[in-house]
């Protein structure tokens, strides 16, 4: 019998959640009510096997990749492969790395085949594949924590930004991080470099050898982790303010070097409270509340 | 939890094969859906408890689910019918959101992104201690390992009351202080023994659905009822059996010949003279101290509550029962010829009389509510942050949890809620140096047919075993906020 993936819209009737082992992803269309119909029927189709697809070769995803070549064949693989392939030369960075936006594009694309949508995103867990014409934008908030509803910064994006991924990666997401950052947002061309690049981003924001910093081998939560005996971070004890600024400047030497080979077009960085942007498009100046680390007492209290 | 899939073991790791990515997972840990971990050995569907603390963790917001099964392609959907993932204790298994939710209804924002945890600042516990011994004055300071952590405050029906933690002594004193009540609110709230001391008073180790240990002693029953209480409910009891009986309580001690329901009984005035403030007839206020011994005073021999008795009325031979509110501690008294209370081996059936009173003593136990507020300070520390975006939130919610737990949702101004923590999943509770803790909460949206949610689910997910399992717990409807 084929398992099928969970398919449901949401209760508000717009949105359509997906789910399948460990992808969940939650996608919506405008358009004329034609075309989102065929939009999510074609994602819901296209959904249906993509984790078999990605379980074929998840040997080969699981590998450090290669920076010349790619023997893999799926497409989704591919791009998971192309997206880290910049990185590889210079980082260990293996496909999985970039597995969440590339899911995210696919199922995008699917839908952008066989309608026509004003706008679109899928959401895979936070890496956001979107899909903007004419005057359409996205806002995009940055929330700091869920007991708190104001928003920490908005990001505008308008169909003439060249931005079409957004990914965030951190210590407490579900994949493991070897740096120490709460959170690295990028915006880039792409979900799946989006992916990549807040995974290396965040990997840097690092303090080597800090007796605060607990790391446990990735093998040993998850056998078979595709970081192998790699330190993960698991807690990250008190830091020192000119810590949390050392590491800090490390993520931001690391994204202003991305940003430079056009890997990224921003990101947000946040460690202990700080929070850093490095590369100024599409992150508009309005945010709904103070940024933390400016006014730390105030937004201490939940 | 119920085990579903056939897993295979390879050493201690057990290969989950409820789907293609066919993790291996280790004892104690899940696999990378976070649904299916390794429980002892056994894979196991991973209680929807924690996956809910997860996905607060995750900085999730909770959404309902369609329940009218695979989704039919159809846009409109009727909105009378869905399911929450949790609130109701049974959940649906296969729902764990996102930990980014894409909403276009937050102040115009479309994706909000969110990435910590769900951190309170502004929190703390109320302890409920069954127990009339005292433990010190009301507004004492209490401290744990000699930092103040909370205070004593105004006590409540056969319990002593403290209010621990709080943003004052969270954030507001020493690096120390806001360390170590941390460190107690989260062991409180995670159900583990904290000994607390308090100024003036005594000390005593607190431990959520346990009996409380006062000065070392592990207190046993609660209090059947006050002294006065104590003599209406077995005043008929007593008739016949002996001529006086005191309940000694340090609130109102009872004297049966002078209360009223002596009175009705016919029961014969003894000549005893009671110390203290004479409320109303056989009712005693401040008859002693107030301390660890009988009845919640600090008296170890009851006749010391006793003036000598009157001649006019009392005579030798008279037999009286002194009795504390628990039964624990008990004497009986034979006056003698110069009308002194002498003690003797009480008789049998006043024996059975205070075993009664022992009966109907509720175990004393220690309760913790853990209490927190969500947004609440946000609207006032934040000027530019529009009122109607908490607002807007709390129209929507119908349902609040905290680890699935049902919590009290206190009116009036932010999200503050109380929650019994022995409802919520063991280790629930986590903090953040700031300090604060981290605590689940869950917000659910409306449900219009709560009662079609059994069948619904089972609907949504066929899953036979998961029905019968023990460790599912249905959860009683809490009222919503608003209907």
């Amino acid at each position: 019998m084929k398992r099928l993936p969970q398919a449901a819209l949401l209760p508000d009737g717009r949105r359509l959640h997906l789910q399948d082992g460990p992808i969940d992803l939650i996608v919506e269309a405008d358009g004329n009510d034609a075309d989102v119909r065929a939009a999510y029927r074609a994602a819901v189709q296209r959904f249906t096997g993509l984790l078999d697809e990605l379980c074929e070769e998840l040997g080969e995803l699981r590998q450090a990749a290669d920076p010349e070549r790619c023997a893999l064949s799926g497409v989704v693989a591919r791009r998971m492969h192309a997206a880290v392939a910049p990185f590889a030369a210079d980082y260990f960075i293996t496909p999985m790395a970039a597995v969440a936006g590339a899911v995210a594009e696919e199922i995008l694309g699917a839908m952008r085949g066989v309608a026509q949508l004003t706008r679109a995103y899928v959401n895979n867990g936070g890496d956001i594949a979107l899909h903007l014409c004419g005057d359409e934008a996205f806002t995009v908030g940055l929330m700091d924590r869920p007991d708190d509803f104001g928003l920490l910064r908005t990001i505008l994006i308008r169909a003439n930004d060249p931005i079409r991924g957004i990914a965030t990666s951190g210590r407490h997401g579900r994949s493991f991080s070897l740096g120490i950052a709460d959170a690295v947002t990028v915006l880039a061309r792409t979900a799946s470099q989006a992916d990549a690049a807040a995974t290396i981003i965040g990997n840097a924001i690092d303090l080597p050898g800090h007796p605060a910093i607990v790391r446990v081998p990735a093998n040993e939560l998850q056998p078979d982790s595709d970081l192998g005996a790699r330190l993960v971070t698991r807690e990250v004890g008190a830091l020192a303010e000119h810590e949390i600024e050392d590491a800090l400047e490390a993520g931001i030497a690391c994204a202003r070097k991305l940003l430079a080979a056009g890997l990224i077009e921003g990101v947000a960085l946040r460690l202990c409270g700080e929070t850093v942007v490095v590369g100024t498009r599409g992150i508009d100046a309005r945010t709904t509340r103070p940024v933390r680390g400016e006014t730390s007492k105030s937004l201490m209290h939940a | 939890m119920v085990t579903e899939a056939t897993p295979a073991a390879i050493g201690d790791k057990i290969r989950c094969d409820a789907c293609p990515v066919m993790c291996y997972i280790k004892p104690g840990a899940a696999g990378a859906c976070d649904r299916y971990a390794n429980h002892d050995g056994q894979l196991v569907r991973v209680d929807p408890h924690i996956v809910l603390e997860q996905t607060v963790s995750h900085g999730g917001r909770l959404v309902p689910f369609q329940a009218t099964g695979d989704w039919d392609g159809k846009i409109v959907h009727e909105p009378s019918i869905f399911v929450t993932a949790i609130g109701a204790g049974t959940t649906y298994p296969d729902y764990k959101p996102a930990p980014f939710i894409v909403s276009s209804e937050i102040d115009g924002v479309d994706m909000v992104t969110v990435v910590t945890e769900g951190i309170f600042s502004y929190c703390g516990v109320k302890v409920k201690i069954d127990t009339d011994r005292y433990l010190g004055p009301e507004t004492a300071t209490v401290r744990a390992q000699g930092e103040a952590v909370g205070h004593v405050t105004t006590s409540e029906y056969g319990s002593q009351m403290l209010s621990l933690g709080g943003v004052h002594h969270l954030t507001g004193g020493s690096k120390k202080e806001g360390r170590v009540t941390c460190d107690a609110l989260m062991d409180l709230s995670n159900c583990k023994p904290v000994e607390l001391t308090i100024d003036g008073g005594a000390t005593v180790v607190v431990q959520a659905g346990c009996a409380p240990i006062v000065n070392g002693v592990a207190e046993e029953r609660m209090r059947v009822g006050c002294g006065s209480a104590t003599i209406g409910m077995f005043a008929k009891q007593w008739q016949g059996k002996v001529d006086e009986v005191v309940v000694v309580d340090d609130h109102i001690t009872g004297v049966l010949s002078e209360h009223q329901a002596g009175k009705l009984l016919d029961i014969p005035d003894t000549g005893i003279k009671m110390k203290g403030r004479r409320s109303t007839p056989g009712r005693y206020f401040q008859v002693a101290e107030p301390g660890t011994g009988w009845g919640g005073t600090r008296i170890s021999d009851p006749l010391s509550v006793l003036g000598p008795f009157d001649p006019k009325t009392a005579r030798p031979g008279m037999t009286m029962l002194m009795v504390s509110t628990t039964g624990e501690h008990a004497a009986y008294y034979e006056l003698d010829e110069a009308l002194r209370p002498i003690e003797k081996q009480m008789p049998l059936d006043l024996k059975l009389s205070v075993e009664r009173i022992q009966e109907n003593c509720e175990p004393a136990l220690c309760t913790v509510l853990f209490m927190g507020g969500a947004g609440g300070s946000l609207r006032a520390g934040v000027t530019d942050n529009p009122v109607r975006l908490t607002r807007s939130v709390k129209d929507a919610l119908t349902r609040v949890t905290s680890g699935g737990a049902p919590v009290y949702v206190w009116p009036g101004g932010g999200i503050t809620f109380m929650v019994d923590v022995t409802q919520m999943p063991a280790g629930a509770f986590g903090f953040v140096p700031t300090p604060a803790l981290v605590a689940p909460i869950e917000f659910t949206l409306k449900l219009s047919d709560y009662a079609a949610l059994g069948g619904h689910m089972d609907f949504v997910r066929p899953l036979a075993s998961l029905k019968d399992s023990a460790e599912i717990r249905p959860m009683p409807q809490i009222p919503g906020r608003r209907a």
